[in-house]
């Protein structure tokens, strides 16, 4: 199986004892004053909300999560392994814009847009885990991280990634989800959905995201470790510099986590990007940035931990020839580095806006590196000796049956998407380039698929405990959009 | 019992197997039953059912082969016994095909000689690297409905407009219409060496070569 590699063991070495060093002497900063306490209780010196962290107790609390977790579809009926070499694409999260399906434009996203992008999700064969991808902008702020998730329940059975964007948020969420299942303890034995947790770089934790790791500890959530430093801005320009500073944001991650409860489920997450000198924008697309995230899911690994990062976004505004390439070459890097859970498609503009068409061409390109991960046997069956003596010189394979039984084993098959016809056929079908090609297939999806309904019981207890959590708000369901 | 071994006739070609097709085929004979029947509602109606999943994407060039070749195995004793009979498949075109001089590839002529004649063409098959004189001729002698040129090379397929010369100038060119075929041929090209038209795969083929004997009954 191809393994890509930029870490010898003993650089990973150098930059944890780095990273140990920076917890122990520079310290993060923490606004959480339970986080603060549970921490000084821990061993750490905590000074004015700075907490310096000994590195036994790093090196202790890194022994405590597991090495992997199961994420389960929302009837329970199948998980993913999140773990090992095993590689989940879901769609680059919350971006706030959207590319019209008619106008090409890119517009302030709504709650529709995020309603199409489930539905399309839940049919996309190798996108195998939906994520809160959009953040409507005609759905009130204070709810929005909820309605995010009461879109997913309705409309898809796959596995979430997701996260809250308020301290209650992740709790509210936590009780959606409930609903849905049946209980808290059928979430906890088999979870639905992982939480984002995102420190600040550099070496930031607000008290939100410090209190939805700590919740997601205290209630055996699966939690994503998701440092964004942008290089050269929030982080050290160097990659080796970026590494020892993400590395020592999840590493106080893991131990504020482990302090809660030991042995709470955690994913060595990043997204990382290039800061650009010229634009002063965040690049995810920089091939450094991605580097880095590939380096970075090493070190993730090497602790025996289940990784994440943000690959298979572009930073290009349009759906062009920049964003194919760009995405192509970040979802090849994470298959090839075996990163687990990697969010990216669908995502253009630096982290800010989905397409839907975008999404459709990502999905392609994830099949085709599940098949480059896939490698290829030499098994003496597959070696072919039999069928080449029986071909001969200037014979043909057409034929054979050979071919016919290894075509679809050995062969990454695509759909139309990838065009593979003569000029010809290419010209009598109309001269449809990609683009257009994936806007018909979005189409036909959207049309014809039709996701699992939500049990009519987990249904209306989910509208229950939806109006409850509003009512708190003193928003009433009837106010948000319809989702039809 | 016709129906039944039709069907299986059919069956086999759908899971490409030559010797199944070949065994059902002496069977047919065994029994008496109309070879021509059993060749129609038979083997061409499972390499048609192939061809059209050819067409929509689902069945690839390396099963349309395959199933052509197991309707060629069961086929080719049907053949013998409506020669014997004295019979006459009722052909709804005749058709002279080969792959032109300096050209020695035959795969896609083959498979587009094999769904021709499973559509109900009559096609006489003239082989590989046949000269623009042999075409004459054996244009002059068949007196066929179309004429077939196969080229896969961009170096060879000038062949096809030297034959098409060699055609006109045989006085022959009014009577018969001319298919080119192979990779390297497109649109422009039928039209820059005045052919009638051209398949762009082998499915295709067989369309334009039905859409050309309308013309020609028109």
């Amino acid at each position: 199986m191809p393994d890509l590699r930029f870490l010898s063991k003993k650089e990973i070495e150098d930059i944890h004892t780095a990273s140990l060093d920076v917890l122990e002497k520079t310290g993060v900063l923490v606004k959480n004053y339970e986080a603060l306490e549970l921490l000084e209780k821990a061993g750490c010196i905590v000074d004015s909300q700075v907490v310096r962290i000994p590195q036994d107790l790093v090196e202790d609390c890194l022994k405590r999560p597991p090495s992997s977790l199961k994420l389960w579809t929302r009837e329970g009926d199948r998980s993913l392994s999140v773990g090992n070499d095993n590689v989940i694409y879901n769609p680059g999260s919350a971006a706030i814009n959207f590319i019209d399906r008619n106008t090409w434009e890119m517009r302030r996203a709504v709650s529709q847009d995020l309603v199409q992008l489930v539905r399309l999700v839940d049919a996309l064969k190798y996108i195998q885990a939906q994520s809160t991808a959009i953040v409507p902008s005609d759905i009130p702020e204070e709810i929005s991280d909820l309605y995010r998730l009461y879109v997913i329940l309705k409309n898809s059975s796959k596995p979430i990634v997701t996260g809250a964007f308020t301290k209650e948020g992740l709790m509210d969420m936590k009780r959606m989800l409930e609903a849905v299942v049946g209980g808290s303890e059928t979430l906890t034995s088999a979870p639905r959905a992982i939480f984002d947790c995102c420190p600040s770089s550099p070496l930031m934790w607000s008290d939100v995201t410090c209190q939805n790791l700590m919740d997601c500890a205290d209630h055996g959530i699966p939690a994503e470790i998701v440092p964004a430093p942008q290089i050269g801005a929030t982080s050290p320009i160097t990659v080796a510099g970026t590494l020892v500073q993400s590395n020592a944001e999840i590493l106080s991650g893991v131990v504020i986590s482990q302090t809660v409860k030991s042995g709470a489920p955690l994913i060595y997450g990043g997204s990382l990007s290039s800061f650009d000198m010229r634009y002063c924008t965040a690049r995810l697309s920089a091939i450094e940035a991605m580097i880095t995230a590939c380096a970075a899911a090493e070190i993730g690994k090497h602790y025996g931990m289940p990784t994440h990062a943000y690959l298979g976004l572009s930073d290009s505004k349009t759906v062009d020839p920049q964003s194919g390439f760009e995405s192509g070459l970040g979802i090849s890097l994470a298959a090839l580095s075996h990163i687990n859970i990697v969010s990216g498609p669908g995502m253009l503009a630096c982290e800010n806006c989905q397409s839907l068409e975008k999404l459709v061409i990502d999905n392609e390109i994830c099949g085709t590196a599940y098949r480059l991960i896939e490698g290829f046997s030499t098994d003496i069956s597959v070696l072919a000796i039999d069928v080449i003596e029986k071909v001969g010189p200037g014979g043909h394979y057409l034929a054979e049956k050979h071919t016919r039984e290894n075509l679809r084993k050995e062969h990454f098959i695509p759909s139309d998407i990838i065009c593979r016809m003569t000029p010809d056929s290419w010209r009598k079908s109309g001269s449809k380039n990609a683009l257009n090609r994936a806007k018909e297939l979005t189409d036909r999806l959207l049309r014809e698929h039709v996701p699992t309904p939500l049990p009519k019981e987990a249904d209306d207890y989910l509208e229950k405990v939806f109006k409850d959590i509003l009512a708190r708000y003193e928003i009433p369901l009837s106010k948000l959009p319809s989702l039809e | 019992m016709c129906e039944e071994i039709f069907k299986d006739l059919s069956d086999a070609v759908k899971n490409y197997d030559e010797d199944l097709s070949r065994i059902l085929a002496n069977k047919v004979i065994k029994l008496g039953l109309d070879p021509i029947e059993a060749l129609e509602k038979g083997l061409a109606k499972g390499l048609r059912e192939v061809g059209d999943r050819f067409g929509q994407g689902e069945a690839f060039i390396t099963e349309l082969i395959a199933a052509a070749q197991a309707m060629e195995a069961g086929a080719e004793a049907l053949n013998e016994e409506i020669a014997k009979r004295g019979a006459r498949r009722k052909a709804i075109g005749r058709c002279v095909i080969g792959t032109v001089e300096g050209d020695i590839h035959s795969i896609g002529k083959n498979i587009v000689v094999t769904m021709l004649r499973a559509a109900g063409f009559e096609v006489i098959d003239i082989g590989i690297d046949v000269s623009a004189r042999v075409f004459v001729e054996k244009v002059k002698d068949s007196k066929p409905d179309i004429v077939g040129l196969s080229a896969l090379m961009t170096t060879t397929m000038n062949k096809q407009k030297e034959i098409i010369d060699a055609l006109s100038a045989a006085g022959l060119r009014r009577n018969v219409k001319v298919i080119v075929g192979g990779a390297p041929v497109t649109r422009e090209w039928v039209e820059e060496i005045g052919a009638d038209g051209c398949g762009l795969d082998a499915a295709d083929a067989v369309r334009v070569a039905l859409d050309l004997m309308k013309e020609r009954h028109v």
